[in-house]
């Protein structure tokens, strides 16, 4: 197929502008708006950020930029200018010539976006012989000369393989790759790094920073993250229920923001410098209006604090300019009015809780699974009221530690006790009701936690039943009704079936269900990090009051080292089933680092503008469990490696206080002197 | 229920309920009435489910009511071989009558009572015995997977015809032997679907919180499994009804199965077949074969209806 001749446009022209765009979704009860008044214009090598939670149509804006809105959606109105044409109006054969060709994207799933029955390098080498007519021998030349600059090692192994041969990581950089290798102008990338690991991200994250440098290609970058787009982006566009809400460059919008939900937005995700008994976070009061429901004036209006009946919710807002800056706009009334200097009240100041006895500990607990040490030498323990926060990548160990405590498998070695009750080798059938009891878990995901069939209310009395809290069906009901309120849910969610539910409100029932039977300790499995920014904040809120209430202590497992940092108050951090780390929070955050947690740490996408972080890269990928190095099992990343130690014998433990142990073969010295990974900007 | 226990008793009980025969069904005729209202009310979001309704809900109506409409005695012999439409001792022989001088209405509208009732029990058991396996090899896996799967695997391994007469001449032929030869048949493929639901629902979170809270096995399959896989498995009862029905009309054809005298359209079918090779004397074996065909695609209609709203839905 020819290429379709595309002007060389001038560098004034802006790739990509889209004026007043509306998109909307036929559903049953007619057209739900799903995009209204998108205004957004992308200069050559810039990347943008759409930012906003699930629901905000940045992923619609994406698709309709492709004119790939599906079958249900409709472009009701604006323009979309691609290079000065309008692509609302080209026909089947310029779409065509344009869609992966001089604009391609990006998903959150790469195995979803590879065939899975073709090599690697037939599905790169395809790219640009149906796209530029080229011979194959050339396409293969250039696709591996493309698999060194998306930085992957061993191109020719790489093109031999398969799909599901590779990592997740991997698979994504050869879906940039692939989309890379038609030159494009335009990259859509649509939460592309949600899907991987914490330090995969980082790497992910500084190739696409890199590529507007390198390629000069301009890039649209989805996420939800704000830090991430701090990180990738020169400009930010915040999006609201269909409507972008305010945007300008990273910097003004970052330091300076003026529109009450991106306000909302930063006060709720947890700040570098400040934890639960500093500042807890804010969540946006309310809840996502839904998309047929709007309501009138600002949609943000029942839900900001600046809120003015009369003037807000009487017609339609459009963008005002932020002060006399052309580049920095607010869809919000009284951007001139407010005072957005003066200081908000984000709450009272929470005590720091005082903890308890001992009640868990872990001592030398192994356990194999053939071949595979999942765990491998677990030795630490909790207080009662205390939170523990176990942290790690994919194929750490740590939800095989869940389950050995939760008695779903077995341990191999070693000992678990539960208040001096030994429970590793103990399987849940077998537990005493008591036991059972006063251990219970938060499940990761929102979706699964609760019983599709079955009633909210039905759930959670069946385990007040189960664990004879309370016998009589009254004082069940009556009991549930506590637990509702205790979650903060209304009383009659005691009838709904879980699909009426949001997600925020199904992780709180899940809450209330860990919580039913008063449980001395409850295992929280990732519980916020499939949840929106502002509803994360509000259930890690729930979370830490009903903890300090009842004295519970809490194993919180997670990747998300912003959200551990706020929330815990010990950490440990594993990697390929060993404990590499362990010490108080902040013992954990301040040097000495185990050259991991440093790695771990340096991944942390920061919306803090104040700080600025110290870049480190890993090495390559996280190794398998089942064939893990030897010696150290982070040497074979570990930027600090000393070859033939590290990768040798297994690392001794260092001790830097009675709390804080590192096993790791550097120097006590060493591990001294290492320099903070974030650092206060000074002032300038 | 309602329809279902006196329908069952009628047919297979008859001679044990004695006189009290003939008001069993009478609560079934309302029943199935509002059966069809509520129905369609429900479906009314897809024509093609309400059509197959109309379809199967007229065979039902006609299986409850047979008894009290003003027909011939389907067994009585009366004149044989009268062309539809023909009147003879003063009665009206609608769709004539067949070589031995029974009415072929009466005979066709009798017939569904056996079709519908057989067929819709075979098929409810062949559905319990499948899901317990699905549910047991799914849930528990291990032993008591291989187990279920390979007792599943080599029933399926004969062809279903192979099936059925070997289990019929084995076992005798009886009502209740079909069910048997139904569910060896059924059960292995409806096993499999739910076992492949089964194993998808096992590893969510909800079915590792019943374990984490110390549920009994019998307690996660029943309650919190089996609500969750009944949205695929209805779609898939109403065709495998619809297999069942030409699998007990064909094995009455082949002689196999049920019985003569009492009417029944695969019975009908086998005793036209001779004379139907006349052109004029077809419509002993047209009337019977467009019942069969009709309920079954009421069936396979109901099942699509269900199939797109389900996909609706999601």
């Amino acid at each position: 197929m020819a290429p379709l001749n595309l002007s060389p446009a001038a560098a004034d022209v802006p790739i990509l502008e889209c004026r007043n765009l509306t998109v909307a979704y036929a559903g049953r009860r007619g057209l739900i708006p799903a995009v209204t008044d998108f205004n957004l214009t992308l200069l050559r090598g810039e990347a943008h950020g759409l930012v906003g939670e699930s629901g905000c149509g940045k992923s619609t804006i994406a698709l309709a930029i492709m004119r790939h809105v599906g079958a249900a959606g409709r472009i009701l109105g604006g323009q979309i200018l691609f290079q000065g044409r309008d692509i609302l109006t080209m026909n089947g054969e310029e779409l065509r010539s344009i869609r992966g060709a001089a604009i391609a994207m990006i998903y959150q799933e790469p195995m979803a976006s590879l065939n899975p029955s073709m090599t690697i390098g037939e599905q790169l080498i395809e790219v640009p012989m149906y796209h530029e007519g080229v011979t194959g021998a050339v396409a293969r030349v250039r696709a591996q000369a493309m698999l060194e600059r998306v930085r992957l090692a061993d191109g020719a192994r790489m093109m031999r393989s398969y799909p599901h041969q590779i990592s997740g990581g991997q698979q994504q950089r050869i879906v940039i790759a692939m989309a890379l290798l038609s030159n494009p102008q335009l990259l859509l990338l649509d939460e592309p790094t949600t899907a991987l690991d914490v330090t995969v991200e980082a790497g992910i994250v500084d190739l696409i920073r890199d590529i507007s440098a390198e390629f000069g290609t301009s890039m649209l970058y989805i996420s939800h993250n704000l830090g991430l787009v701090r990180e990738t982006c020169d400009r930010i566009t915040v999006m609201y229920c269909g409507q972008p809400v305010e945007s300008g460059p990273i910097a003004k919008v970052f330091r300076s923001m003026r529109h009450p939900y991106t306000r909302g937005l930063f006060a709720a995700i947890p700040a570098l410098g400040t934890d639960k008994n500093t500042r807890p976070l804010a969540a946006i009061p309310g809840q996502l209006p839904s998309a047929g429901a709007l309501p009138r004036g600002c949609a943000f209006g029942p839900r900001c604090d600046y809120f003015v009946a009369g003037r807000c919710d009487s017609a339609a807002v459009a963008m005002h300019r932020v002060g006399s800056d052309a580049e920095h706009e607010s869809r919000c009334l009284r951007v001139a009015e407010i005072d957005w200097s003066a200081p908000r009240d984000l709450g009272l100041r929470k005590n720091a809780g005082a903890f308890g006895a001992p009640i868990l500990e872990v001592n030398d607990l192994s356990k194999r699974y053939g071949p595979v040490v999942a765990n491998d030498r677990l030795t630490f323990g909790a207080r009662r009221g205390e939170t523990v926060a176990i942290v790690g990548e994919s194929g750490c160990g740590k939800s095989t530690f869940a389950r050995v405590l939760m008695g779903l498998t077995q341990a191999t070695s070693g000992s678990v006790e539960l208040a001096h009750l030994e429970l590793s080798r103990l399987p849940v059938t077998r537990r005493s009701r008591q036991t059972i009891r006063s251990l219970q878990m938060i499940f990761q995901n929102p979706f699964d936690t609760l019983n599709p069939s079955h009633t909210v209310g039905a759930q959670i009395a069946r385990v007040i039943r189960k664990f004879g809290v309370e016998r009589d069906e009254t004082r069940i009901r009556q009991r549930v009704l506590e637990l509702l309120d205790l979650v903060k849910l209304p009383r009659d969610f005691a009838e709904r079936r879980p699909r009426q539910l949001s997600g925020g409100q199904k992780q709180r029932v899940g809450v209330a269900r860990a919580f039913a039977g008063n449980p001395a300790v409850v295992v929280a499995d990732e519980p916020v990090s499939a949840l929106d920014v502002s509803v994360q904040a509000a259930v890690t809120e729930l979370l830490i009051d009903i903890q300090r209430r009842n004295a519970t202590t809490l194993l919180f497992i997670s990747h998300d080292l912003s959200v551990v940092r706020y929330l815990a108050d010990r950490i440990i951090v594993m990697y390929l089933g060993r404990i590499m780390e362990q010490g108080t929070t902040q013992e954990v955050f301040a040097p000495p680092y185990h050259p991991y947690t440093e790695a771990l740490l340096a991944a942390i996408p920061i919306a803090d503008q104040r700080f600025i972080k110290r870049k480190v890269l890993l090495t390559g990928e996280i190794p398998s469990a089942s064939d893990p190095p030897p010696g150290c099992r982070f040497s074979s990343r570990c930027s600090h490696r000393i070859s033939g130690t590290c990768d040798v014998l297994p690392p001794p433990l260092r001790e830097f206080s009675p709390s804080h142990r590192i096993a790791c073969h550097l120097p006590h010295e060493t591990l001294l002197s290492m320099r903070p990974v974030f650092e206060e900007e000074t002032a300038s | 229920m309602l329809i279902w226990l006196p329908l069952v008793s009628y047919v297979m009980f008859r001679p044990a309920l004695g006189p009290a025969a003939q008001y069993v069904l009478l609560p079934a005729i309302p029943a199935v009435i509002a059966l069809y209202g509520m129905a369609m009310r429900r479906w009314r979001e897809s024509w093609v489910a309400m059509l197959g309704l109309t379809l199967v809900c007229f065979w039902l109506l006609m299986a409850v009511s047979a008894p009290y409409l003003p027909l011939a005695d389907p067994n009585k012999p009366l004149a044989p071989l009268l062309p539809p439409g023909s009147v003879r001792h003063g009665m009206l022989f609608l769709l004539g009558s067949d070589m031995r001088g029974r009415d072929v209405l009466s005979r066709t509208l009798w017939g569904c009572q056996r079709v519908l009732v057989w067929g819709i029990t075979a098929a409810s058991v062949a559905y319990v015995v499948g899901t317990l396996c699905g549910l047991i090899g799914g849930y528990l896996g291990g032993w008591w997977d291989e187990i279920v799967s390979f007792i599943g695997n080599v029933l399926l391994s004969f062809p279903v015809m192979v099936l059925f007469i070997l289990v019929l001449n084995v076992l005798g032929q009886s009502g209740f032997n079909i069910i048997i030869a139904v569910t060896c048949s059924s059960a292995p493929i409806i096993m499999r679907i739910v076992r492949g639901l089964t194993l998808d629902a096992k590893p969510r979170d909800y079915i590792q919180a019943a374990q984490t809270r110390g549920e009994h096995p019998l307690w996660i399959m029943l309650v919190e499994l089996l609500p969750n896989v009944r949205g695929p498995l209805i779609v898939d009862a109403c065709l495998r009804l619809g297999y069942t029905t030409v699998a007990i009309t064909t094995l009455t054809f082949l002689g196999l199965g049920l019985q003569p005298p009492d009417p029944d359209w695969g019975l009908m079918i086998k005793e036209a077949a001779p004379a139907a090779l006349l052109w004029k004397y077809s419509y002993m074996l047209i009337v019977p074969a467009l019942a069969v065909s009709s309920l079954i695609l009421g069936f396979n209609l109901i099942a699509d209806g269900l199939r797109e709203m389900s996909q609706r839905d999601s």
